[in-house]
């Protein structure tokens, strides 16, 4: 059984961590793919510190007899690890994306100086920019 | 010849040899396009090989060469060119030697000619052991893999006709990528021929490549080629890049 002081210093821990989470979603500074994932992880943290009983009963349907505890820190490791790699995912995917529109912003920009130098070869310069101007009520 | 030719010409940092490099593929055939593609320079080369009557690409940051050639190859797909070769903008591949590569591709006996070092027996090109090492290890490796003879993988110097194209601009690897290109190749079934050319020692500074990176080099590059022989296959033969 956990000590009733320690129970209360997690629950107002993990309460404190599903406040920010809430005010990140409220914000839209977390997308909802992640927000669910820290809400879940909130929610686990602020069960186990208000079901007192809870890490020893869990530790017994595991068979962990010695250190109840230790299933905690295997738990949040595992977490982190899981966290991590998802990361690397994201990672890998945000450079193979970033390297694309690299290379679309170059292959564009070289058509755009084809087609200035074009038009402006053959019109009067000034002409030309007026002309690029958009029009009110054109674009509807 | 096959229809219009692009020279896909990667440069960072070269201003020093840019200018020759297009020069000298004008002066081997005037109808061939040059695109250079600048990976990130701080110098001037985009502007040297502006003068020298390229067409310039400008990455907006260093991608590294494997995505710089891509985009060489996406610019040839993407203005309908037939054919591409590819040469290093530090001048080490002689555009004299063009027509061996292109040759073989217009007779289609090939969808990728290669220029080798080491097909030639009485050449002089020496590299230096470590790199020589990983060179031999690699062709090793990838005729096993290929169950083709493969003298010279890590060569940069190469013509492709559409098909190869339509792949590499979709699909190239990154860092050191020919040795991997090579495989993607061969796993696509892409018909590959290797052929003797002579390249020349670098004219501007030395090979970034010393003896402790090699090993780095192989080890990583060796572990991307079971990767890539492992790998699901993505890629569709369709025209449009992605």
């Amino acid at each position: 059984m956990t000590p009733v002081r320690i129970s209360i210093a997690a629950a107002i821990g993990a309460g404190l961590l599903l406040l920010i989470i809430l005010e990140l979603i409220r914000g839209r500074r977390l997308k909802e793919r992640y927000a669910l994932l820290w809400l879940v992880t909130g929610i686990a943290l602020l069960v186990l510190a208000l079901w007192r009983g809870g890490l020893n009963t869990i530790a017994g349907w595991l068979g962990v007899g010695t250190y109840p505890p230790a299933i905690l820190f295997a738990a949040a490791i595992m977490f982190v690890i899981a966290v991590l790699l998802h990361y690397s995912t994201v990672l890998s995917r945000l450079t193979d994306d970033n390297v694309l529109l690299a290379q679309e912003v170059a292959l564009l920009r070289a058509r755009l100086d084809a087609v200035e130098r074009t038009t402006v070869s053959s019109l009067d310069v000034e002409d030309d920019v007026t002309e690029l101007q958009p029009t009110e009520g054109r674009a509807g | 010849m096959t229809g219009r030719v692009v020279a896909v010409v990667p440069a960072f940092d070269e201003e020093g040899a840019i200018g020759a490099v297009v020069e000298e593929i004008h002066a081997f055939d005037p109808s061939i396009d040059v695109v250079v593609v600048d990976d990130g320079s701080t110098d001037t080369t985009p502007d040297v090989a502006r003068a020298a009557g390229a067409a310039v690409v400008r990455l907006p940051f260093n991608l590294g060469i494997g995505a710089a050639v891509q985009t060489g190859f996406r610019y040839a797909l993407e203005q309908g060119y037939d054919v591409a070769v590819r040469l290093d903008g530090d001048g080490q591949h002689d555009a004299s030697e063009l027509r061996k590569l292109l040759e073989p591709l217009g007779r289609d006996e090939a969808d990728v000619v290669t220029g080798s070092r080491f097909r030639d027996t009485n050449d002089t090109y020496r590299p230096p052991l470590g790199r020589r090492l990983g060179i031999t290890w690699f062709a090793r490796l990838v005729s096993l893999l290929s169950r083709q003879q493969v003298t010279d993988t890590t060569s940069g110097f190469q013509a492709l006709n559409r098909k190869a194209i339509v792949l590499f601009a979709r699909d190239y690897p990154s860092d050191y990528p020919e040795v991997e290109a090579t495989v993607l190749l061969l796993k696509h079934r892409l018909r590959l021929l290797e052929v003797p050319v002579r390249m020349r020692e670098r004219e501007h500074g030395s090979s970034s490549i010393t003896f402790l990176s090699s090993i780095y080099y192989a080890i990583k590059v060796t572990l991307a080629l079971l990767v890539a022989m492992a790998r699901r296959s993505t890629v569709p033969s369709q025209e449009d890049p992605r």
